[in-house]
């Protein structure tokens, strides 16, 4: 498994814990402490996985996290110190792809951490169609007619996951179980916002949507074809 | 004024109404007050006034009608005096002369008639008279003719004049006095003075000063309508505005105008608003200050918190390979670190509550279920409490379903916090959870028959970092938040969190939760005071509590 983390956090003794349970687990740890040295900092690792905090000096959090997410679809992990629900929107609207809350057990860090990952090993060849989508997941792309539409792999999980059983509805619920490898309930706004930002991008209109349907009370299904 | 009362019920008493009306209104008490003296000060004044202008009317005519018959008796005593005594008939014919000629007097406009009469045969029907004009004789009162005929002097009276032609009988002055006819007979002489002028002139005034009155008493109702207006206006401003500053306006003042009374209640009013909206912001600050203090320590606490944390579990997972000691301080270490973890989320909690942050996530839930979820979940800590006395947690639950509007997330936490609350001060013996529903509320209830609450207590129970034995319950887990978040998170379904207690006799507490979020919860469906209280000797006092309610019960946070 490949394992370049790059760890953006100021706090030195909380980088170098991470940085010793990320090699114990046999990840491979680069850091930046600063906000603005972030952009330079990714380009210069090419990492597998951002693990970012939210309150940095220099840049905040959320910028950084749309500057990474301006140039790349990597995985990006928040770590807040926040509950409050603004805040985890906004970092989730941000892009990134999930958040721990501090303060956090290793184990559950090297979770999250873990299944984000997960998706990056070698999928089958497989071909899937959702409203007037063509996917193809073993080249991770996806194209309406002959224009190719740009998604984050979690974006794409998701849209795969909704493809592969166009007549099931699958709760927020088992959603975060098969997207984001959750075992126990969490936090559904994480579908919620997800779902939001892949309509952005695959949908005619985002308001109307067609491709992902939302079925009240219960959860989402793939729009007919 | 009235505007907001026009969506009232018609229906009811008008006197009711108007009863109602008057205790509220100022203006109408005084506006009424003000008329209605007035109005009998015009009728006083209306009425000397009409009775002067009579008497002066009626009096100038008296006069005037006295020396008139008195001129008329002499004339006609002297023309019977020279009279021819033998001849009789000629004396009818003279008596006609004499009424003649005193009529004459009164010239062509008729300003009185004259009537003579016999008295010797007054008391006979068909009176024979000598009458100038169409006057009817009965219009001569008998008890004036009386005291004419007897006493033999003059006199007078009002009469009501009537005529034999038919014509309508008008108000006059009969002024009468006596003539001797010599060998003819006692005569008496009347005046007949009509006042039918006079009669329309005080018509006159009596219909101008009653008109004068009536715009008299309109123009003071008005007076005092506008002096109240005046008066009042700025009563009900002030009013209004109190009302809306205590319905959280602040920032509402009166108008000030002008430099009188009134514009010194509006200044007064007006800095009592400015101290009262600065104190209270003053109050809203400090309290702000210090709720975001707790948050940021919380907060602040977190980032060395999860590299301790971190650190602890490293430690932790290779102490196997430690001294002993050393294990045994890792071990002390994790687990510590676990209250440590807890109590912060807790307080980070609380802060949330404080700051009015906290947010309803209400769906419909089934009480069941989540009672179900917490006595599964809390079964493993009972075994281990229970070992000693074999108690056990059981749960009770009706067939139907209890369903209610809750976040199901924060329900489930007070549960969780009464059950475990329970087994650990529950002394081992059986804990009962129920769950009921009721008309407009479902409820759970949690008994445990540990050694319960003590008087006094009962108030403390949900405080912040009570505990009922300080020393004992510091070996138990629990952060003496624990209630205090429960009762914050009844509050904000508008539910209600109590406690019963008995020395010796265990402890019941009960949460009731409206079916709606927001209705009023009247009664729950399990009494708080179980059935299996002890029987209690006399003097041992029951304790049971309800946290006090804030006025923001309730509402809606965030």
């Amino acid at each position: 498994m490949k394992g370049r983390v790059l760890v953006v956090d100021d706090d030195s003794a909380l980088a170098e814990m991470l940085g010793i349970v990320l090699r114990g687990e046999g990840f491979e740890p680069y850091f930046v402490g600063n906000g603005d040295h972030a952009l330079a900092a990714f380009r210069d690792a090419r990492p597998d996985l951002v693990l970012l905090d939210l309150m940095l000096p220099g840049r905040d959090g959320i910028e950084v996290c749309r500057q990474i997410r301006g140039e790349s679809g990597v995985p990006i992990v928040m770590l807040t110190a926040k509950t409050d629900t603004i805040d985890v929107v906004v970092g989730l609207e941000s892009g990134a792809d999930d958040y721990i809350v501090k303060p956090f057990k290793p184990k559950e860090l090297v979770a999250r951490v873990r299944a984000r990952l997960r998706r990056t090993e070698d999928p089958a060849p497989e071909q899937l169609t959702i409203g007037d989508l063509d996917i193809d997941v073993a080249g991770h792309a996806v194209h309406r007619g002959d224009e190719a539409i740009n998604l984050t792999p979690l974006e794409f999980d998701l849209l795969a996951a909704l493809a592969r059983k166009p007549w099931q509805v699958f709760s927020r619920e088992v959603l975060l179980e098969q997207v984001w490898g959750y075992r126990h309930a969490a936090d559904t706004r994480l579908v919620n916002v997800h779902v939001q930002r892949l309509r952005s991008k695959i949908e005619k209109d985002a308001e109307h949507p067609d491709i992902v349907v939302t079925i009240r009370g219960v959860g989402y299904k793939a729009g007919p074809a | 004024m009235t505007g907001r009362r026009l969506g009232r019920p018609l229906g009811r008493p008008l006197g009711r109404r108007l009863g109602a009306r008057w205790r509220r209104s100022l203006q109408l008490r005084v506006v009424a007050t003000t008329v209605l003296l007035s109005g009998v000060v015009v009728l006083l004044i209306g009425a000397v006034l009409i009775q002067q202008l009579v008497a002066g009317l009626l009096g100038a005519k008296e006069d005037a009608a006295r020396s008139e018959v008195q001129a008329g008796l002499g004339t006609a005593q002297l023309q019977v005096d020279s009279f021819d005594r033998g001849d009789p008939g000629s004396a009818r014919e003279l008596l006609g002369g004499v009424i003649s000629t005193l009529g004459n007097r009164a010239g062509a406009g008729g300003r009185y008639d004259v009537v003579l009469l016999s008295s010797s045969g007054r008391q006979a029907a068909g009176t024979s008279g000598f009458v100038s004009n169409e006057i009817a004789v009965s219009s001569i009162p008998r008890d004036l003719r009386d005291v004419i005929a007897v006493r033999r002097v003059p006199a007078y009276r009002y009469v009501d004049i009537r005529y034999v032609d038919g014509r309508p009988s008008a108000p006059g002055l009969a002024y009468g006095g006596p003539l001797d006819v010599p060998g003819g007979g006692a005569y008496e002489l009347y005046y007949l003075y009509p006042l039918t002028q006079e009669q329309e002139t005080l018509d006159l005034v009596q219909r101008t000063l009653a008109f004068a009155g009536l715009g008299l008493l309109l123009l003071i109702g008005l007076i005092g309508l506008l002096v109240a207006r005046q008066v009042v206006a700025p009563v009900r401003m002030a009013a209004r505005t109190a009302e809306r500053l205590s319905a959280g306006r602040l920032h509402e003042r009166m108008q000030v105008r002008g430099e009188d009374d009134l514009a010194r209640l509006a200044m007064s009013f007006n800095t009592m608003a400015a101290s009262l909206q600065a104190q209270i912001r003053q109050l809203e600050e400090l309290s702000r200050l210090q709720r975001r203090f707790v948050a940021d320590v919380s907060h602040e606490l977190r980032t060395p918190l999860t590299t301790v944390r971190m650190a602890a579990d490293v430690l932790h997972e290779e102490r196997q390979t430690f001294h002993p000691a050393v294990r045994r301080s890792a071990e002390l270490l994790q687990h510590e670190l676990d209250r440590f973890e807890a109590l912060l989320a807790e307080l980070l909690e609380i802060s949330r509550f404080d700051a009015g942050a906290a947010a309803l996530d209400a769906e419909p839930v089934d009480l069941r279920d989540v009672a179900r979820r917490v006595v599964e979940a809390a079964q493993p800590l009972a075994d281990r409490f229970g070992v000693e006395r074999s108690g056990r947690l059981r749960l009770q639950v009706p067939a139907t379903p209890c369903v209610a509007d809750m976040d199901r997330r924060r329900i489930e936490r007070v549960l969780r916090n009464l059950v475990v609350n329970a087994i650990e001060h529950g002394g081992g013996h059986d804990v009962v959870v129920r769950v009921a529903a009721g008309i407009d509320a479902v409820a759970a209830s949690v008994r445990d028959h540990g050694v319960g609450l003590n008087p006094g207590e009962e108030q403390r129970v949900f405080d912040r970092f009570w505990r009922a034995d300080p020393a004992r319950a510091r070996g138990i887990g629990g952060t003496g938040l624990g209630l205090s978040i429960a009762v914050e998170d009844t509050r904000l379904h508008g539910g209600r969190l109590e406690a019963w207690g008995q020395p010796g006799g265990g402890a019941h507490f009960r949460l009731t939760l409206p079916h709606r979020v927001g209705e009023p919860v009247t009664a729950s469906p399990i009494p708080l005071v179980p059935d299996d209280a002890l029987a209690l000797p006399a003097g041992v006092p029951v304790v049971v509590s309800e946290p006090p309610v804030p006025v923001t019960a309730g509402r809606r946070h965030g």
